[in-house]
């Protein structure tokens, strides 16, 4: 090429470059750069995973804030908390307000940088109303800001199909039916009878996933020390959770249903389980899978003493443009009224101890659950709750475990090479 | 020349330079735009993926120590890494096989006169319009352990329950039934269009001579349309080792266990591709996803130039 010619050419690349980098610069801009002006409507955004019965709440906020709008987004659970460590690591697309699960807030908390301190807005003036261990979850790792405040808290109960029950020969009232399984062994003991009984189609126990996790939270501490080192090897406590949760296994009492995946749901509809572990929020889920079987649910204690399992705490990424307006709409969907609330529409039990004696809480019945006292019943739960501490990976931990009991559930691997295997797994966790 | 004015020369010499300027450069400017979005979105992130694998790069810190090749290492000796592997070229063999045969016999039924041909055309089509998710959902019904279509059909002959999604093979093909039934009419559309370029004298000489429609198909058709085999192959190849979301959702809608990207608790059914997401997306190991990635791709490379000579040689056993 003669040297004029690549002179010529030059320009005219450049200029076929500059076409399309503009051309692509275009998208990004528009969308940033919102930022409110007085008296102007504020677009909050919520990400929640599940209902969390918040609705009737927007529509009651809004007559008093008539320049708020808010979108609620709901995700899948893992879905949800995968997004939100993403989102705050590439710095975009967080909501104004997120919540996070109590397996995920250590996850979280250990991030101060990438949240609100909700102190800067008075919300630290809450802390007396709150479960002390409610509270604390929701500070940062050193404890210097208020990160998140909490939702609701998971007190255990055992729910139970009465129609299944007495098809089996077994009581169906709730108070004898807790005298069945003071510990974990007699609920297994009572599975061996549901079973011997022959009820067809129904299994004892939904799947032993939710089970275990029960019966970690129980213990005084969990998968995790105080250090936030996994000690799921050499606490005895995990193992005889995994013992007692293979056993459902083995001894054929689990309908073979991973948890909150459709064809849970289709068993809940067709009565293919007759106990399911029941956090108070399980509740809302129960009534709403199995619509058709009101009055057939009732709940009785759980085995093993009381735990905590699930429970969830509202924050504020540092992304969003209205944090002030985030924080006063955090204060409002977890005030001690509103949460009384959500608890009597969705399940979801307060993390507030003054409601644990109010009458209005105390006397709460369900006509779904058989007129259950379920008020009294997560109220009891909660007052005796201890609490436990969890570790960053928590959930991850759980997911590993999880599959392990998948595996023995499934008949690939005897309880004892899921074990080494599981072990193997929560070393590669960093 | 030299009686002409120099104005007039100096005119012709550019209109000769704007000639040539176009003849030469033009075609660059015409492919630029491709050049630069593939430099943009397939190049670049190739060789960033590249570097990113040479770092413990996690997406929840800032620093990133470089630390060569162990993230290779350590795949390599992975259980898991090989087990996807595994997975996804018995499920991309379990798909595509099947799915070509199938495909070239519809395409052979539809090459000939029919009343309603562009009815049947576009219906080829239409699973392939579906959106995966919605075709995965329905099939993980239809492949329910307890309430499934598939095994209810299957106990009028007195076969138990199959719990589809946990074992090994059966998971492999109810995955595999699922990307034929999306991908198989798309495939039938491509060998037709071949088809019909095959000249209509050779069948008529053929039918002459006494031959059969399935000797017709394979000593006229196939070879005639191996171009487009050819195509059609390394192309399917690709297609089922980048397999991800069939096995996502189908382990998110079966109950199988496992959350999400484990592909089963066994990790029965998860593919490389999953492996590659459960380790960036799940895990947030960025670096180890990455080194999964490139080793992903030149196992694609591999097995879609296998394939390419393999289909090549086809030639001999046909003509």
């Amino acid at each position: 090429m003669p040297p004029r010619l690549q002179r010529a050419a030059v320009p005219l690349l450049t200029a076929s470059l500059l076409a399309l980098a503009t051309a692509c610069g275009g998208g990004g801009g528009d969308t940033a750069g919102t930022a409110a002006k007085p008296g102007e409507k504020i677009k909050l955004t919520i990400g929640l995973f599940g209902d969390f019965g918040f609705k009737p709440l927007y529509e009651e906020y809004k007559k008093t804030h008539p320049n708020i709008e808010i979108t609620e987004n709901v995700t899948q659970f893992n879905d949800h908390h995968n997004n939100l460590v993403k989102r705050l690591a590439t710095n975009a697309g967080a909501d104004d307000i997120e919540a996070v699960e109590v397996g995920y807030i250590s996850t979280f908390t250990a991030q101060p940088a990438k949240f609100h301190d909700l102190k800067q807005y008075g919300l630290d003036r809450r802390q007396g109303e709150y479960l002390d261990w409610k509270w604390q979850q929701g500070l940062s790792k050193q404890g210097g800001q208020l990160l998140g405040l909490g939702t609701d808290v998971g007190g255990l109960a055992m729910c139970y199909r009465k129609d299944l029950f007495a098809k089996a020969g077994l009581p169906t009232d709730r108070t004898e039916v807790a005298a069945l399984w003071p510990t974990w062994d007699k609920y297994i003991e009572t599975g061996r009878k549901f079973a011997a009984s022959g009820v067809a189609g129904a299994k004892f126990v939904d799947s032993p996933g939710e089970i275990f996790r029960a019966m970690v939270n129980q213990a005084p501490t969990g998968l995790y020390d105080d250090q936030d080192q996994i000690i799921v090897g050499s606490n005895p406590a995990v193992k005889q959770a995994w013992d007692l949760s293979n056993q459902l296994t083995s001894e054929k009492l689990t309908a073979k249903l991973a948890a909150f995946s459709p064809p849970w749901n289709t068993g809940f509809a067709k009565g293919s389980f007759a106990t399911i572990i029941c956090p108070a929020w399980m509740t809302g889920f129960i009534q709403e899978q199995a619509k058709d079987a009101a009055g057939k649910w009732d709940i009785a204690t759980v085995p093993g003493g009381s735990g905590n399992s699930g429970g969830s705490h509202l924050m504020i990424p540092k992304q969003s443009k209205h944090p002030k307006e985030a924080a006063e709409l955090i204060d409002f969907l977890t005030s001690k009224e509103n949460q009384a609330k959500v608890f009597k529409e969705e399940g979801t039990f307060p993390s507030i101890p003054a409601l644990y004696d109010d009458p209005s809480i105390q006397s709460f019945t369900k006509p779904f659950f058989g007129d259950a006292p379920i008020g009294k019943i997560y109220s009891e739960a909660a007052k005796a709750l201890k609490p436990q501490h969890l570790g960053p990976k928590e959930a991850e931990v759980r997911v590993v475990i999880g599959d392990g009991l998948g595996r023995v559930e499934q008949g690939k691997q005897t309880p004892d090479q899921a074990w080494a295997q599981v072990l193997e797994d929560v070393k590669k966790i960093k | 020349m030299s009686s002409l004015p120099l104005a007039v020369a100096r005119r012709r010499h550019r209109r000769g330079v704007r000639h040539t300027l176009d003849v030469r450069v033009s075609p660059y400017a015409y492919v630029a735009p491709f050049l630069l979005l593939f430099c943009a979105f397939g190049l670049f992130p190739l060789a960033y993926t590249a570097w990113v694998s040479l770092h413990d790069w996690t997406l929840l810190s800032d620093e990133h120590a470089f630390v060569g090749a162990a993230n290779y290492v350590t795949l390599l000796a992975d259980g898991y890494f090989w087990n996807a592997v595994f997975n996804t070229l018995s499920i991309g063999v379990l798909s595509t096989a099947p799915q070509l045969v199938l495909a070239i016999w519809l395409a052979h039924l539809l090459n000939r006169p029919l009343r309603f041909q562009t009815l049947f055309r576009v219906s080829l089509l239409l699973p392939n319009v579906t959106s995966v998710v919605a075709v995965v959902v329905i099939f993980s019904q239809l492949f329910g352990r307890d309430f499934g279509l598939i095994n209810w059909v299957l106990s009028w002959f007195g076969a138990g329950a199959v719990d589809w999604a946990a074992g090994t093979a059966t998971s492999h093909v109810a995955l595999s039934t699922m990307i034929m039934w999306r991908w198989t009419g798309y495939n039938a559309l491509i060998f037709l269009a071949a088809m019909q370029a095959v000249p209509r004298e050779l069948y008529e000489a053929a039918t002459l001579d006494g031959a059969s429609g399935f000797t017709q198909l394979r000593r006229i058709t196939l070879p005639m349309i191996r171009p487009t085999i050819v195509f059609v192959v390394v192309v399917s190849t690709i297609g089922a080792m980048q397999i991800i979301a069939e096995p996502l959702l189908f382990s998110a809608s079966s109950g199988a266990g496992g959350v999400g990207a484990s592909g089963g608790p066994d990790r029965q059914y998860q593919t490389l591709a999953l492996f590659v997401y459960e380790q960036g997306f799940t895990k947030f190991d960025f670096g180890y996803a990455a080194a999964a990635s490139w080793l992903m791709f030149v196992a694609v490379v591999l097995v879609a130039g296998v394939n390419y000579l393999l289909t090549r040689r086809m030639r001999g056993g046909l003509a």
